[in-house]
């Protein structure tokens, strides 16, 4: 058993919860996101260009460079991470750019080294896989690919293919923090989904509210939220902890609470 | 193991989208089914005769092709070498090479039954090519365009608004083209359903580089015809600009294959390659992915972008098409670098041999071939692609040099 399937072969669906590393004091705030109740931890990778991201994600990328985060500082969080919670599993998002830059034995070598769990690259798409996808499999470190509303059922094969941990299902066809999806789209999608594979459904995009959050945990496995988490970081700076916490608490009990 | 050398450098990409280890398509999943469709209609309008009648027709009568080959026989006898000839894109409706590609991808775009236009512009001339063929076909027309450029730039803003396009002022990031492209790419992502994205270079997801190259190699072909036709043979050399490296692919692939042409792709080293502030992604960048291909970027040791710089907007982008960065490695072109400095001599040089204002894109080719006709013989043949008239650049010039206006 992975931390991830552990995780996700629990009974009750789990909140994965999302921030950008290296904006604000992110080791403490990756603690106050655990505490709250988060199940599944994904650390953003900072990018000069993230394409797929809504104004909140990028004005975090922008912080989190502006701050001089290397990738040397998101593998130190990462490293630190995982010394401190053994048990939770700790995904990283990102773009292509930086997970390949010094290949891809680098980097899943280093992903190996801090206990990283798996891997979302938005851009890399299951056609281009090799570029990432072999290495990361060889050390047991799971691809964790998208679907999306236009992935079509001729499609969604190819993308499952290779992938692990779990699926990432983007809700609507846009970018992050911006609208959410209707619920009878997800409910219908993450079903397909389900036809073609035993991987847990993580459904994201647009998630900000704990209600929001229960009505997607009655039909998926897990529920991202990020825009929300970076929002608060934003907004509270240093004092951010304790309302991560309560917003984490919150969205991790009408998660837990939805079935 | 040595490499192989290809029997023919103009069969490329494959049917991933490969040009040997770059290009590809590196887009987010709710891209790829677009891009594949995007593919698949290509081909089909490759197949079909009416696709290119009417691509010609256009051309022809619409962007005033075939646009001429000129003898520059002042600036030869200035430069004492080979005999430059010019391919007058310039003298295209618009005012550069952008609108071949513009015709041919809002042609597939209403073949598509797309409703609605978007692209990106640094400068602006891609933004106007595609304003002009959006009100050529009465579509609605969207232009992401960095908040920096669009004080640059106000007449170019002005006059796509004329034409009729919205034009979308990025702050992102550090607001220039490379804002402009992820900003456009995060509208196409929300509009998949009826919108296309007109790219204004040869860049971008597979079939994006293919299918630009594929528009833009009118040029090369009429360049090749003439160049037979007027000197009895090919050129020794061909040169052009590159940016993403549109113009340069289009006069470059018809001579791919005819190993006793030289071919030259000139950069824009800013300036100084020494320093960071250039835009050339191939002598001072290192293979990796943006913009939904992989090819030579101006990047850090983590990988994150860095800004280009050109006294060119045109050329002042961080990467290159994915096909430039394979005929590198491959040894078939050539690529070297002019800086601002050069580029404005030879703009200047241009004008008073030959009465032609370039654009500071193709100023930056003149400054190269500037170079290297002198070590030419006067019975060798110079070819390059003056891709873009320089109406646009004169307020920069000024400045550049000092004067007011």
């Amino acid at each position: 058993m992975t931390r991830l399937s552990t995780t996700f072969s629990a009974p009750r669906p789990a909140l994965v919860a999302f921030i950008t590393a290296g904006d604000g004091d992110t080791a403490a705030n990756l603690d106050a996101l655990v505490e709250g109740g988060a199940d599944v931890i994904e650390l953003g990778m900072p990018f000069t260009d993230p394409m797929a991201d809504g104004p909140a994600i990028q004005a975090a990328n922008i912080r989190a460079l502006g701050n001089g985060t290397k990738t040397a500082n998101v593998f130190a969080l990462a490293t630190a991470f995982r010394a401190r919670h053994p048990d939770v599993p700790l995904v990283l998002m990102g773009y292509a750019n930086p997970m390949i830059r010094r290949g891809p034995d680098w980097f899943a070598d280093a992903c190996a080294a801090a206990g990283v769990d798996g891997i979302i690259c938005v851009d890399l798409a299951p056609e281009e896989d090799e570029d990432l996808g072999p290495a990361l499999r060889a050390r047991g470190i799971a691809p964790i690919r998208l679907a999306t509303p236009t992935t079509d059922e001729a499609r969604l094969p190819r993308v499952l293919d290779g992938s692990s941990g779990f699926l990432y299902y983007v809700s609507v066809a846009g970018i992050t923090g911006k609208q959410a999806a209707a619920i009878v789209s997800i409910e219908a999608n993450v079903a397909r989904i389900k036809q073609h594979s035993d991987l847990p459904v993580a459904v994201g995009f647009g998630v900000r509210t704990p209600e929001q959050a229960a009505e997607i945990a009655r039909v998926a496995d897990g529920v991202v939220v990020g825009s929300a988490f970076v929002d608060l970081v934003a907004k509270h700076g240093t004092d951010a902890p304790e309302h991560l916490r309560e917003l984490a608490a919150q969205l991790a009990e009408a998660i837990h609470t939805a079935r | 193991m040595t490499e192989q050398k290809p029997n023919s450098f103009r069969t490329q990409p494959d049917d991933r989208g490969h040009f040997g280890q770059f290009g590809g398509r590196y887009v987010a999943e709710t891209l790829m089914p677009l891009v594949l469709d995007l593919e698949r209609e290509y081909r089909k309008a490759q197949a079909d005769p009416a696709f290119k009648a009417q691509f010609d027709d256009l051309l022809e009568h619409y962007v005033g092709r075939p646009s001429p080959l000129y003898f520059a026989p002042r600036l030869t006898e200035e430069l004492g070498g080979a005999q430059i000839w010019f391919k007058r894109d310039e003298l295209n409706h618009t005012g550069a090479h952008k609108i071949n590609n513009c015709i041919g991808q809002i042609l597939l775009a209403m073949r598509m039954g797309k409703k609605r236009i978007i692209a990106e512009t640094g400068a602006g001339q891609h933004g106007v090519a595609t304003a002009t063929v959006c009100a050529r076909f009465g579509l609605p027309c969207i232009v992401y365009m960095g908040a920096e450029d669009v004080r640059r730039q106000s007449p170019n803003v002005f006059r796509m608004k004329l034409l009729g396009a919205q034009i979308v002022p990025v702050t992102a990031g550090r607001g220039t083209l490379k804002d402009a492209m992820n900003e456009a790419l995060r509208d196409w992502v929300a509009n998949v359903h009826d919108t296309f994205y007109i790219i204004g270079t040869a860049a971008g997801p597979h079939p994006y580089p293919e299918l630009v190259r594929d528009f833009q190699s009118v040029i090369g072909r009429e360049a090749r015809a003439q160049m037979l036709s007027r000197t009895g043979k090919l050129p020794d050399l061909a040169v052009a600009c590159i940016g993403g490296g549109s113009n340069a692919i289009g006069l470059f692939h018809p001579f791919l294959d005819d190993p006793e042409v030289r071919l030259l792709g000139v950069e824009a080293a800013g300036k100084g390659l020494d320093g960071d502030e250039h835009a050339a992604s191939l002598a001072g960048g290192f293979p990796g992915v943006l913009h939904g291909n992989k090819t030579y970027l101006l990047q850090d040791e983590d990988g994150q972008i860095t800004e280009g710089h050109s006294i060119s907007a045109g050329l002042d982008y961080p990467g290159i098409g994915p096909e430039h960065a394979w005929l590198k490695e491959t040894g078939r072109v050539e690529y070297t670098s002019a800086t601002d400095e050069e580029a404005l001599e030879a703009f200047q040089l241009l004008c008073r041999t030959e009465g032609i204002i370039p654009a500071l894109e193709p100023s930056h080719a003149i400054a190269a071939v500037a170079k290297v006709a002198p070590t030419m013989d006067k019975d060798q043949t110079i070819l390059m692609n003056l891709c873009g008239r320089g109406d646009k650049d004169i307020f920069t010039v000024a400045e550049a040099l000092g004067v007011e206006i």
